[in-house]
């Protein structure tokens, strides 16, 4: 069985700006994910991907410049792209006009990396913002971040809920529980915490995972990606398939909970 | 034809694995899976044996599960080289017709340059053992605080690899930089005999797998799924996602490398 469609709500490009082989990597992405069927990447660009300014913590020119290389490409393919807005919270007013920018150019989603933690107060106007405008949050998390790491402030399940705790009327993607750290340590953080949808990237192919979540969360809650690695990703999805879930289960991972949390109508798919 | 996608998988194992519950790793299971993933045989270790200071209780355990399994789950049991009498796990091998032996210098602190690797690179080429060597079980970042071994160095690879002019390795776990720098740091008749699953290799977009497929060669790789800690799919899903424009690509046989290992004996 195969879900009636596919897409990936945790994507990324490059650009000019952050690699010379921008252009090859781009391509190969739409070209893998043509092959899996992924119909609509929502993709973000972190800045210059640490070429001018860390990734993590990128500069308000490199977020500003990686947003209009993200509408550039969402621009040129409208059928298969969308756009997050990237912030780095750290400038709160430029993360702002960002925001309101990046709506004007067609984001469907904020995107926040790994700038400041999640339960800082100072997300609290940008979770906001976001919650306002019916933009879902993908918020970079380390599961089970036992210390810190060097090029990152990042947060894990804990943080992140406290932040949607305190923004019930704002959808979190909790991002990656295949991209490092102990998946297992976020199940039961998140578990009770409506507003927080953990999507299924990353490199991280551990077996028995994805079925900790199904049970805790359910299969309105979890959402298939992939990030960085398309391959575990088609391999999370063939595991989903053979899983036994029912049509519909399959559907909502797959595509349906996306156009759930995603403005309405923005992924052209019903 | 065969239809079969691979004629092995080399890198499974059955039984617990210390640090996280994995769902039933057993061998009953794992031959469902291959006859799912349509995977002619596999090579199996015992999980458990990796953190065991004397790993002959799991062979014997290992032997004993896959009995039934004869023919399609063959055992590559575990060897410490620095333990006494260490060659009769070998010698054990062999009268049970196993494809390799596997050891994990990482979890049983063994430098790269102890004496006991290079005994045991040419100990398994007179018997016709193939050597297998894993990377890592987990991701760094995952692991539990008492999971202190470190991912296993290239350097441990070339001291092997390099120990007997007849020994086969095969290398579980890799990611592109380890290959990379073992593979360019030995001879061409030492990257002949060291082989590698792409289990841990990133397909697209970074396309790593189609970048070693291209310098490295496809012949240097053999399937390897990491079934019981990873999903098996994982690495016939990279393979199908390879670059368009890569030529058709042939990777090793593990009969192949088996063959490699036993045409040195009598």
């Amino acid at each position: 069985m195969a879900p009636r469609h596919l897409v990936d709500p945790h994507a990324h490009f490059h650009w000019s700006g952050s690699r010379e082989d921008w252009a090859r990597y781009n391509a190969s992405r739409l070209h893998a994910g043509d092959a899996m069927g992924i119909e609509v990447h929502v993709a973000s660009i972190l800045g210059t991907w640490g070429r001018t300014s860390p990734t993590y913590f990128a500069s308000p020119a490199d977020i500003t410049a990686g947003n209009d290389a993200m509408y550039a490409i969402a621009r040129a393919d409208p059928a298969r792209v969308r756009a997050f807005v990237h912030v780095n919270p750290n400038h709160t007013a430029h993360a702002l006009s960002e925001i309101a920018r990046g709506v004007e150019a067609g984001a469907i989603g904020v995107k926040l990396s790994a700038s400041r933690r999640a339960d800082d107060p100072l997300i609290d106007p940008i979770a906001d913002e976001a919650g306002r405008r019916g933009l879902p949050v993908l918020h970079h998390v380390w599961q089970h971040r036992q210390r810190d790491w060097a090029m990152q402030e990042a947060s894990d399940a804990v943080e992140l809920t406290r932040l949607a705790q305190r923004h019930p009327r704002t959808n979190f993607i909790l991002a990656h529980i295949g991209g490092g750290g102990d998946w297992a340590h976020s199940i039961n953080v998140i578990r009770d915490v409506p507003n927080v949808f953990p999507d299924t990237s990353g490199s991280g192919v551990d077996r028995g995972m994805l079925e900790a979540y199904l049970e805790a969360v359910g299969p309105q809650r979890l959402l298939w990606a992939a990030d960085l690695t398309l391959c575990t990703g088609l391999a999370k999805l063939q595991a989903l398939e053979v899983i036994g879930l029912p049509q519909d289960a399959l559907d909502d991972i797959c595509w349906r909970n996306a156009v759930r949390i995603f403005p309405t109508g923005s992924l052209g798919l019903a | 034809m065969s239809a079969f996608r691979f004629d092995a998988d080399v890198s499974a194992w059955i039984g617990a694995y210390p640090f996280r519950q994995l769902p039933h790793p057993d061998p009953e299971v794992l031959r469902q899976v291959l006859e799912r993933e349509r995977i002619g045989t596999a090579w199996v270790g015992a999980l458990p044996a990796a953190w065991h200071r004397d790993p002959a209780p799991a062979n014997s355990w290992l032997y004993a599960q896959l009995a039934p399994h004869a023919g399609v789950l063959l055992p590559s049991p575990t060897v410490r080289p620095d333990w006494p009498g260490w060659e009769r796990e070998l010698d054990d091998a062999v009268s049970r017709e196993a494809p390799s032996v596997r050891v994990y210098p990482m979890q049983l602190g063994i430098g790269a340059a102890a004496p006991c690797l290079s005994a045991l690179a040419t100990a398994c080429a007179d018997r016709g053992l193939v050597v297998q060597l894993t990377v890592r079980f987990e991701d760094l970042r995952q692991r539990h605080p008492l999971d202190t071994a470190g991912d296993l160095t290239a350097a441990h690879v070339r001291t092997i690899v390099r120990a007997d002019p007849r020994v086969q390795v095969i290398v579980s776990g890799a990611g592109r930089d380890l290959i990379e720098e073992v593979h360019w740091s030995l001879t061409p008749d030492e990257q002949g005999r060291c082989h590698w699953d792409w289990a841990w290799v990133w397909g697209p977009p970074e396309d790593h797998l189609g970048q070693l497929f291209r310098t490295v060669g496809a012949s240097r790789f053999v399937f390897g799924g990491f079934w019981p800690l990873r999903l098996i799919q994982a690495s016939g899903a990279c393979l199908s996602l390879l670059p368009e424009k890569l030529p058709p690509v042939t990777t090793r046989s593990a009969g192949a490398i088996l063959a490699a290992a036993r045409s040195h004996t009598a």
